[in-house]
């Protein structure tokens, strides 16, 4: 039996990377999947593609109204919501001393505002619609420090504190929806795209993240989507407030 | 020379007495006046504005910063992910999250301006978490999420301040329940000694903190005893993590 037969999923940042693959894997799997984007012209691209189970809703992930809208749309389009995923984020190449207070809030509003709002919006239409799950991407950030991406550290680390606080709260009010954090290592996708032409010491950029990495590469989107898969389904149903790390053994 | 933010009460008022026994120049740095150790400056640690300010008043008349303790912080209201606002997010991270990166990146301002007069340790940033950044049932929504904002921009701050070769080393300290003003709206929704009883109930040692307790632990990692120690969580919680957790059904701050 397909792993996510009958289950509605809206996903944030579905036009690109880690949302779109997992997108494709939620309608493989017997789901339907609301994809979400600023990018309206991909994310129509990809619901085209993968067809009646898909469908396409622009999405502001730092307006509230905007999330709503989604949610609405999800229940439009499938009748239920049974899956959220919190996908869109933006990274930034700044320390400390040179990080301006505007791109810390930019990187904040979109990165741990953003899942505080898709958390906040989803939870009601997921409670009426029997429960489910929320799956946040943070990042092996989210659990050690980098030098040199201080406002994206802070931001995973408050997505990874926020996630618990969701699960205990679905859990305290017996809404029969979990909440879970995944954290990925270097993955290949647009996020990291401008890293890896640079050089650094004698290296290619790419060489430099591939061998952070025991496993000698960089992560694909695919394998990522699978385990967000796993947190999405049934096979996953005593899992909530935890985080689970995709990271080529990069924190091991 | 150490700069305290929110030094007027609580945590912050104890580091603030126990840096200025210990030799230490203090600046209480905070919205409301101080009566107790330290020099008192009002200072709003959201606005940028005001930390240059006060950077460029303490090193033109000390000439020096060693400490900074960002402690300023609010728990906001009990909202949880259904009922917080956009609008109390945005302020309690403000001054949570906003706060401690303004006064981590003015703290290692000052502190290049200082001296080398200590050969191995230059300058150490406290930056006050909480129980609440490492488990999520410990607080309101947008509270956890910005103390989980803190835990992890400690660690940056002390990697790029360890790779710059600075000399300063930046962690965060997460305390269980204290009892500060920060519980100020529970004793008045249930009274203060049936509160109490709550609280010290989540921790294992059988009692809520006393300021001073976490006194000793900033003043610890504000000295050079604690000089080989950067990007490190150190908890002081009675215990409050360390097993399998009672749910009360009570969320502490």
């Amino acid at each position: 039996m397909p792993r996510l037969e009958n289950k509605t999923v809206l996903i944030s940042g579905a036009a690109s990377g880690i949302g779109a693959a997992t997108a494709r894997q939620v309608v493989q799997e017997g789901g339907s999947a609301v994809l979400a984007d600023r990018d309206a012209e991909a994310g129509r691209g990809l619901a085209a593609e993968l067809g009646d189970r898909a469908v396409f809703t622009p999405l502001e992930v730092t307006d509230e109204a905007s999330w709503q809208a989604a949610v609405a749309a999800s229940l439009e389009a499938f009748g239920a919501l049974h899956g959220l995923l919190n996908a869109a984020g933006v990274g930034a190449p700044s320390d400390i001393e040179a990080c301006t207070i505007e791109e810390w809030r930019r990187v904040n509003d979109v990165n741990s505002l953003g899942t505080f709002l898709g958390c906040k919006s989803a939870i009601d239409a997921m409670r009426r619609s029997g429960g489910g799950s929320i799956v946040n991407i943070s990042s092996v950030l989210g659990l050690r420090g980098a030098a040199h991406a201080m406002a994206y550290n802070a931001s995973k680390g408050a997505v990874r504190s926020l996630t618990k606080n969701v699960a205990m709260h679905c859990a305290q009010t017996k809404s029969n929806i979990r909440c879970n954090s995944v954290h990925p290592g270097y993955i290949d996708t647009p996020m990291i795209a401008p890293r890896l032409g640079a050089t650094v010491g004698n290296m290619s950029g790419r060489q430099w993240l591939e061998a952070l990495h025991p496993l000698g590469r960089l992560g694909k989107a695919e394998e990522v989507a699978s385990m967000i898969v796993f947190l999405l389904s049934d096979e996953s149903t005593f899992s909530t407030g935890s985080e689970f790390v995709c990271d080529g053994g990069l924190t091991a | 020379m150490a700069i305290v933010t929110g030094g007027a009460s609580g945590i912050g008022a104890a580091s603030a007495a126990l840096l200025a026994e210990n030799g230490a120049t203090v600046i209480v740095a905070d919205t409301q006046e101080s009566k107790g150790a330290g020099r008192f400056v009002q200072h709003d640690v959201a606005s940028e504005a005001a930390w240059k300010a006060l950077i460029a008043d303490v090193l033109a008349r000390e000439g020096r910063l060693d400490i900074m303790v960002n402690n300023a912080g609010i728990s906001g209201g009990p909202g949880t992910i259904e009922t917080t606002t956009v609008e109390e997010w945005k302020r309690v991270h403000a001054v949570n999250a906003d706060g401690v990166f303004l006064g981590c990146k003015y703290a290692i301002e000052g502190m290049k301006h200082t001296g080398p007069d200590k050969a191995r340790s230059k300058g150490s940033i406290v930056n006050v978490s909480s129980v609440a950044g490492l488990i999520g049932s410990a607080g309101p929504t947008a509270y956890t999420a910005s103390k989980g904002a803190v835990r992890l921009l400690s660690k940056s701050v002390a990697l790029y301040c360890a790779e710059k070769k600075y000399g300063i080393r930046c962690n965060s300290v997460h305390p269980g329940g204290v009892d500060t003003a920060i519980f100020n709206p529970l004793w008045q929704m249930v009274g203060r000694e049936q509160g109490k009883a709550m609280i010290d109930a989540v921790h294992p040692i059988g009692h809520m903190g006393e300021p001073a307790e976490l006194g000793e632990v900033v003043l610890w990692l504000a000295s050079d005893r604690s000089s080989f120690v950067t990007g490190a969580e150190i908890v002081a919680d009675g215990g409050m993590t360390t097993g399998l957790m009672r749910r009360t059904g009570f969320a502490a701050p």
